[in-house]
């Protein structure tokens, strides 16, 4: 992660937008990783439908809840890239920053199932499936918004930008590298804490 | 084939029901007519048929809400989804039943919401009532599902409008476009595809909203 910030900031060149450009070796991995957390969750669901696999109900939790803390903060460093670059802090015509609201949206609605329920097996099963809706949910919103810019804007907006240059590309991909490690670093960490809390309400139980 | 006998057996049964007691269907109806009404005073003057489009929408997507919390209302009062649990059918058939059930309401709410549409704001083009048709499968097929969840939950009515409308913006997306678009083919095929997709993750997903 040091590495990638040390890139960010000493070797990639400035391209016309100058210093704001290198919020998108922020933005653009902090992006996929809440795409790889949903992903993952999505997976750890499935398998504990599959399965029966009683781990996987908290793992894909976890992941669910990493991919909505990545998702806001996609959302806020895309939200002030847009400031910079089009002078608004909110673009509709930005597709990514509209899917992630929907995407955070959505997972803020598994929460609230989630706490609504009472832990168990059924609270498990429920989010799962919940949690596959979303990977569904994905591909369909991003089918979805595309069409929808043709009626709400007849003009799209082009992008431009970022032809990466070698160095470009090469920091871009380290820092998307970065950004995996300290979601995966975050994912064992809060579970095992997680775990933890699971196994001392078992050891209190036990005796009492 | 006794797997089309259970779910015709249960949805004609969700019918009878509505047939006798009259909860759920002159609600919808009354809601939708009602809220073309308020609609037709947040338009200020001057506002375009389209701006009337896109609240026929909103009202059509609420309408189908106020359905739905109520379609599981008899299963969780009277303890009846236990029974269908235990019974020797597949559980899927308890949702493929509920589902039709849920599409004849939709689809008399909006017989009658539609041609008030029509009469309050502006004429309703084929494309829109294809679209209207398609929107009705998915909501039906995943509100249906959710209606369960929910259910099982604390918050009951209050969680499913929010498990439900972030799932529901591709079927907006879709419905919108299509009645607005002069090229409706490419959102009747958006809203085709949601469709076919969440039916079948709906179909295969079921049992585990109901066993545990």
């Amino acid at each position: 992660m040091a590495a990638a910030i040390a890139l960010i900031f000493f070797y990639a060149p400035l391209d016309e937008d100058g210093l704001n450009q290198k919020i998108f070796y922020f933005h653009v991995p902090i992006a996929f990783t809440a795409y790889a957390c949903f992903g993952w969750g999505g997976w750890k669901a499935l398998r504990h439908l599959w399965k029966r696999d009683e781990d996987a109900d908290l793992e894909s939790y976890v992941a669910i809840h990493l991919g909505v803390i990545f998702g806001l903060l996609t959302l806020v460093t895309g939200s002030i890239w847009a400031r910079y670059r089009w002078g608004h802090w909110w673009v509709w015509s930005e597709d990514q920053l509209v899917l992630f609201l929907v995407l955070f949206l959505f997972y803020c609605a598994y929460f609230m199932l989630r706490f609504s329920l009472p832990p168990g097996p059924q609270r498990a099963n429920l989010s799962a499936v919940y949690a596959l809706f979303g990977v569904a949910l994905i591909p369909v919103s991003i089918l979805a918004i595309r069409l929808s810019q043709r009626f709400i804007h007849p003009i799209a907006f082009d992008k431009g930008g970022p032809n990466m240059a070698g160095s470009q590309f090469f920091t871009f991909c380290v820092a998307v590298l970065a950004m995996f490690a300290v979601a995966a670093t975050l994912y064992h960490l809060e579970l095992a804490g997680k775990r933890l809390d699971v196994r001392l309400r078992e050891l209190r139980e036990a005796l009492q | 084939m006794t797997y089309f006998a259970d779910v015709g057996a249960l949805a004609r049964k969700d019918l009878l029901l509505e047939l006798r007691a009259r909860d759920t269907l002159p609600a919808m109806l009354l809601f939708v007519v009602s809220t073309l009404v308020v609609f037709h005073f947040v338009l200020p003057v001057g506002s375009s048929d389209l701006a009337a489009t896109g609240l026929l929408w909103v009202a059509l997507l609420f309408t189908a809400l106020l359905g739905l919390s109520r379609s599981f209302a008899a299963e969780r009062e009277q303890g009846v989804i236990d029974g269908l649990v235990l019974a020797p059918s597949d559980r899927s058939a308890i949702w493929l039943g509920k589902a039709l059930s849920i599409l004849a309401f939709l689809g008399l709410a909006e017989v009658i919401a539609l041609p008030a549409y029509a009469l309050f704001f502006k004429p309703v083009s084929a494309a829109l009532v294809g679209g209207v048709v398609l929107a009705d499968l998915g909501i039906a097929a995943v509100g249906t599902l959710l209606a369960a969840m929910a259910t099982a939950s604390r918050a009951r009515e209050l969680l499913l409008p929010l498990l439900f409308l972030p799932l529901a913006i591709p079927i907006v997306i879709g419905g919108v476009g299509a009645s607005v678009s002069a090229d409706p083919g490419r959102y009747l095929g958006l809203l085709g595809l949601y469709d076919a997709l969440f039916a079948i993750i709906c179909w295969a997903s079921f049992e585990y909203v109901v066993t545990e």
